[in-house]
């Protein structure tokens, strides 16, 4: 399996101008930007693209100054935040409010778990491609057996065995990292 | 630790789905960007004797005009503006 570069590592590289690394760091985060904008905020599609390309922006204008390099996935969920109140806040024409009153009920409990879904995907990024392929065409673009079949030429019971045999990978990726990351006891 | 079903994968893929590409490329693009990109597609855009310099011989029409031609910067280009 794949080692996933950490953030830290990744971010250490786009501030010394390694522009691969900023590519990859815009595509490690941009599911997660995105969602924030559009599940916690909410914002329509047109002022969904404005909030995310200013997002990245900023990153990329102000990444020297995030203290601490592994803390970018909290940075940028900041950062998205604000940018989303801004954005509501402007188009309700009214002058400087409590960020309160422009943000949606549940956006923490909605952070939170776009911060474990972040985890997930990063683990699954560390799969074979194959598998990295076919869980994502099945539930993060919603394409059916039968679409999977023809894209990738193999019957639907092999994409469904497929999916099953990939998610078990995936789970016993995820247990490895947390069983990895528990404290020691004692 | 939490406990992943398979359901509960299921559901935590599902909850990130993929912006559009273009949206993830246009911010990819920020360093090329702030190396002039813009600048030049919206030049080449108004000016069409320097958007036919350009698809007739890119690096050369960049270099004519006191632009540094960045590889990245003329990859950007030459997926705009096919020669």
């Amino acid at each position: 399996m794949e080692v996933l570069e950490t953030d830290a590592q990744l971010v250490a590289r786009c501030r010394a101008g390694d522009e691969d690394a900023w590519r990859e760091l815009v595509d490690r985060f941009s599911r997660y930007v995105y969602a924030i904008i559009v599940q916690a905020f909410r914002l329509p599609e047109h002022d969904a693209e404005d909030v995310f390309q200013e997002v990245f922006t900023r990153a990329y204008e102000q990444l020297d100054k995030l203290r601490d390099d592994d803390a970018i996935r909290p940075w940028l969920a900041q950062l998205t935040r604000r940018l989303c109140i801004d954005t509501l806040r402007s188009g309700a024409r009214e002058g400087p409010g409590e960020e309160a009153v422009f943000e949606p009920a549940g956006v923490d409990d909605t952070i939170a778990q776009l911060d474990e879904a972040l985890s997930v995907h990063d683990a699954l990024s560390t799969l074979p491609g194959n598998c990295q392929e076919i869980l994502d065409r099945f539930f993060a673009r919603d394409e059916s057996y039968r679409l999977i079949g023809e894209a990738l030429d193999l019957p639907s019971g092999t994409v469904a065995s497929r999916i099953s045999r990939c998610l078990v990978k995936l789970r016993t990726e995820l247990e490895g990292r947390d069983s990895a990351s528990a404290p020691s006891g004692g | 630790m939490p406990a992943y079903t398979e359901e509960t994968l299921a559901e935590l893929l599902r909850t990130l789905p993929a912006p559009a590409q273009a949206w993830v490329h246009a911010a990819q693009e920020i360093p090329l960007a702030r190396r002039g990109l813009d600048e030049i597609v919206e030049r080449a855009r108004a000016d069409r004797a320097f958007r036919n310099a350009l698809i007739a011989d890119l690096e050369l029409a960049l270099e004519a005009e006191g632009y540094e031609p960045d590889p990245l910067l003329v990859e950007a280009l030459r997926a705009r503006f096919p020669s």
